[in-house]
């Protein structure tokens, strides 16, 4: 059987190897290690304490304007800014965690909408700060870490992300590997058990939340700075329900869904829209559904489940 | 009882009883289950809540730990009021509570089942594992793959790890073999000798009483017999006109 510790190198190894692999395809491999980020926030709620939502994109929305505004008013410097975006969206999850977290189910999932619409909203209105509908515009990214100037050929862009992706994977792992996602797991699956061990159910799923709100913003914020630009759908309701798909897609509640579901979904709809630039919408549908119904609990359930069955045919 | 075990909470008079329960009526929502409900334990006994389906012994754990409404009346204890306190601050003060249907997490190995909410304490996990060898085993099992026998033992030992200072332990001998019985009494037995205080809902009275110090019988809700355990055995006579003839002795209150 194969540890999680070679699992987690293989994940990392993979983000490094991508240049050398696909040396043409690099703004599509930062475009992919960003959603990843962004579904493997999502993760922490939905897979790890059972809390299903969307409203994802508000805190990923949230570090993107953040760290977008931040770029064009007061320092250009990236890494500044990722930590200005996730800071931004951590608050927000605060905020948001400790109103949304009363209620439960449907009840959650209509909250976490509103959230979203009411934060695009705000997005919309105060256009004298975040550009309005026209968008975030007039970024102009510093080097990173003042060294490291974003090129065209998107080398540094990948890499930027790459990076950032794996410290953020390590920080979930570090998490669901802990006591307190443990325990994010007892919540999900009997919550009241959990108060009778000792667990103060409220305080834990908003850390939990404030945590994921945080790495979404950090991954807001980094589209923000490698598109330089920020448009009003990154804090949209369809935005929100495709991190969901992505999470699904990958399996959620397991530790390498969220980077199996992304990069597939984004290599699907890349991929489609060439071969059929009018219906590739309609083959991504397929597509999802299949994979929905061959496998449930997402691909990574399907690739352990199928190792699983190996085994034991040797065993 | 007289093996007592040095507790840190001792200083005041040696009968303060570490749980108290006067007047209480409790249940869900308007429901009510428990009518009337005093009950004092002193610190080191076992109490034996005995009754047959349906006369609120769960109902009374989970008024004691906190997952009940309790109406009116107090529980104390270490004669703290509890009333206000929620679920999980009164585990943290010390009561353990093995649920009757256990309630093991499916997707939490054994250990993690163990250690999510433990505290340090006297129950580390060795101990545990020295408690229930089985469980030292199957460590890295999840909790859906274990017997009805291990599941028990995986709760005992859950609640344990919170390092308790009175366990309310519900039916747990339902349903298991006769052999992972004998298991469940030895370590009743050495839970005993540490001190730890017990209160133990059964139907099988006869097992009940021989493991504990006191034993109250409840009927619809009410206390309907408070006896000493081993007067209750030496006069089994007694607990056989409430456990099986209530219909007749409680008929005139259903209108109620």
């Amino acid at each position: 059987m194969i540890s999680t510790r070679a699992l987690d190198g293989l994940v990392l190894a993979a983000l490094a190897a991508f240049p050398m692999v696909a040396p043409g395809y690099l703004d599509l491999g930062t475009r992919m290690a960003i959603l990843a980020l962004c579904a493997l926030s999502l993760d922490l709620l939905v897979g790890y304490c059972g809390l299903v939502t969307l409203g994802h994109a508000a805190f990923f929305g949230v570090g993107a304007y953040a760290a977008g505004i931040f770029a064009v008013r007061a320092w250009a410097e990236p890494l500044a800014g990722l930590v200005v975006g996730g800071l931004a969206a951590a608050l927000l999850g605060l905020v948001a965690g400790s109103v949304l977290l009363r209620s439960r189910r449907l009840t959650l999932i209509m909250l976490s909408l509103a959230t979203v619409l009411v934060v695009q909203e705000a997005a919309n209105r105060a256009a004298w700060l975040t550009g309005g509908a026209d968008g975030l515009q007039g970024i102009v990214m510093g080097p990173v870490a003042g060294a490291f100037p974003f090129d065209l050929s998107g080398r540094v862009s990948y890499t930027y992300a790459a990076l950032v992706l794996a410290v953020s994977f390590l920080v979930f792992c570090a998490v669901i590997d802990s006591t307190f996602g443990r325990s994010l797991v007892g919540i999900r699956e009997n919550e009241g058990r959990m108060h009778a061990i000792g667990a103060p159910v409220d305080v834990r799923l908003r850390a939990a939340f404030v945590i994921s709100a945080a790495l979404a913003g950090v991954a807001g914020a980094l589209q923000a700075q490698v598109a330089e630009f920020v448009a009003l759908n990154a804090v949209g309701v369809e935005f929100s329900g495709e991190i969901l798909i992505m999470l699904i897609l990958g399996g959620a509640g397991r530790r390498y869904g969220a980077l199996v579901g992304a990069p597939l979904y984004v290599f699907m709809q890349d991929y489609l829209a060439r071969e059929d630039p009018t219906y590739w919408h309609l083959w991504l549908g397929l597509m999802l559904l299949a994979i929905v119904f061959l496998a449930p609990g997402g691909l990574t359930a399907w690739t352990s489940g199928l190792a699983r069955r190996m085994r034991r045919a040797h065993a | 009882m007289a093996e007592t075990f040095p507790l840190p909470s001792t200083q005041r008079a040696a009968e303060a009883p570490i749980l108290e329960l006067a007047g209480v009526t409790a249940g869900y929502g308007a429901t009510v289950v428990l009518e009337d409900i005093g009950v004092a334990l002193p610190a080191g006994s076992a109490l034996a809540v005995l009754g047959r389906n349906g006369t609120g012994k769960t109902t009374l754990m989970r008024t004691i730990v906190g997952q009940a409404d309790l109406h009116r009346g107090h529980v104390r204890f270490d004669g703290l009021d509890m009333a206000s306190e929620p679920c999980w601050r009164r585990t943290r003060l010390g009561v353990g509570y093995v649920p009757q249907d256990r309630d093991i997490f499916p997707s939490l190995t054994v250990l993690e089942n163990m250690t999510v909410g433990a505290r340090p304490g006297r129950w580390d996990t060795d101990r545990l594992f020295g408690l229930f060898p089985p469980l030292a085993n199957r460590r890295r099992h999840f909790g859906n793959q274990l017997s009805g026998g291990e599941q028990q033992m995986l709760a005992i030992a859950r609640a344990l790890a919170l390092q308790p200072r009175l366990l309310l332990l519900d039916e747990p001998f339902e349903g298991l073999a006769p052999a992972l019985v004998e298991t469940l009494l030895r370590v009743f037995a050495e839970l005993r000798r540490s001190g730890l205080s017990i209160v133990l809902a059964e139907q099988h009275a006869r097992l009940a009483l021989g493991m504990t110090d006191e034993a109250i019988a409840l009927v619809r809700g009410r206390i309907a017999l408070e006896a000493a355990s081993h007067a209750l055995l030496d006069a089994p006579g007694r607990l056989d006109d409430v456990l099986t003839v209530q219909q007749t002795v409680t008929t005139p209150k259903l209108q109620e």
